[in-house]
């Protein structure tokens, strides 16, 4: 069997169909434990004080508002060397998503930067890129909403999502190409030997878990209205021309 | 069972109330938007006799 058989639309169907269900629970069983657990019985940092249980939302959703650009990218590649319509429907499908995460990072960054640095904002590298990057999912969605023409939407947007990926890559690694700014460096990291305490980041990777397994129901369900709503079109078409 | 969250109270509060609010929004109008189609799609599929997704 090959991934290739998942660009069939009725067979994305057919297995979205059975497997939603069962993600939207794991969802909103790691979502519920990881904040639940962050928010209540984790202690404040000694230095920051209560303010670090704004990481268990914070971290998880910046992190996904650069991996959904990443997803999106590899889906309008996809698009754009072998033409399956599913992959750049599910990069359409993603945008919004991708974007409610980058709004709820800054937001969140915002409400702890001010007690913290004693500013909402700062034209830091990192924050800067990340901002450039929230500009970049708004102008993917408006760019799909403004060409009627399905394919050719997918193609433009699958362009543009390439020219934002360069943002996404900055918006990750803007602390660690510069050396400068306000925002510190990743707080959890794979090549670093020590990262954050126990008693924070084994609810922060539950959280983060939560966050990549609604990005996951999110895109799955939002795809699924995508390829009916594509079907619709098609049959109002016809309707019309008969 | 409310943590006592000092003089941060503010901004940890907005912030679970906020990211929450925006999650709960792109869950809802995502879900709206997939009721709204497939009741679109099963009129329109009705009407011509063509059933396939």
């Amino acid at each position: 069997m090959s991934i290739w058989e998942y660009a069939n639309p009725k067979r994305f169907m057919q297995t979205t169909a059975a497997i939603l269900p069962w993600v939207a629970a794991l969802t909103a069983i790691c979502l519920a434990v990881g904040l639940v657990w962050g928010f209540f019985f984790t202690p404040d940092d000694f230095r920051q004080g209560s303010t670090v249980k704004i990481i268990y939302l914070h971290v998880p959703a910046a992190m996904m508002s650069i991996n959904a650009w990443g997803m999106m990218l590899v889906a309008s590649l996809v698009w754009l060397v072998r033409r399956h319509h599913v992959s750049s429907l599910a990069a359409k499908a993603a945008a919004p998503v991708g974007l409610a995460f980058t709004v709820v990072a800054l937001v969140t960054g915002a409400l702890w930067g001010q007690p913290m640095w004693g500013t909402w904002w700062a034209w830091d590298p990192r924050l800067t890129s990340f901002l450039v990057l929230t500009l970049f999912y708004l102008g993917y969605i408006a760019l799909w909403s403004a060409i009627e023409d399905p394919d050719t939407a997918a193609d433009l947007t699958a362009v543009l999502c390439m020219v934002g990926s360069v943002f996404a890559v900055l918006s990750r690694y803007a602390v660690n190409f510069w050396n400068e700014g306000l925002h510190e460096g990743a707080t959890l990291s794979l090549d670093k030997e020590e990262n954050i305490s126990d008693v924070f980041w084994v609810p922060l990777v539950i959280s983060i878990a939560g966050f990549v397994l609604l990005f996951v129901t999110m895109v799955l369900m939002r795809t699924r209205t995508e390829i009916r709503a594509r079907r619709l079109a098609a049959l109002l078409l016809r309707e019309a021309r008969a | 069972m409310m943590p006592d969250l000092g003089k941060y109270a503010g901004p940890v509060l907005w912030s679970y109330a906020t990211g929450a609010a925006i999650i709960l929004i792109l869950v809802a109008l995502s879900w709206w938007q997939g009721r709204r189609v497939s009741r679109a799609l099963a009129a329109a599929e009705a009407r011509l006799g063509d059933h396939d997704v």
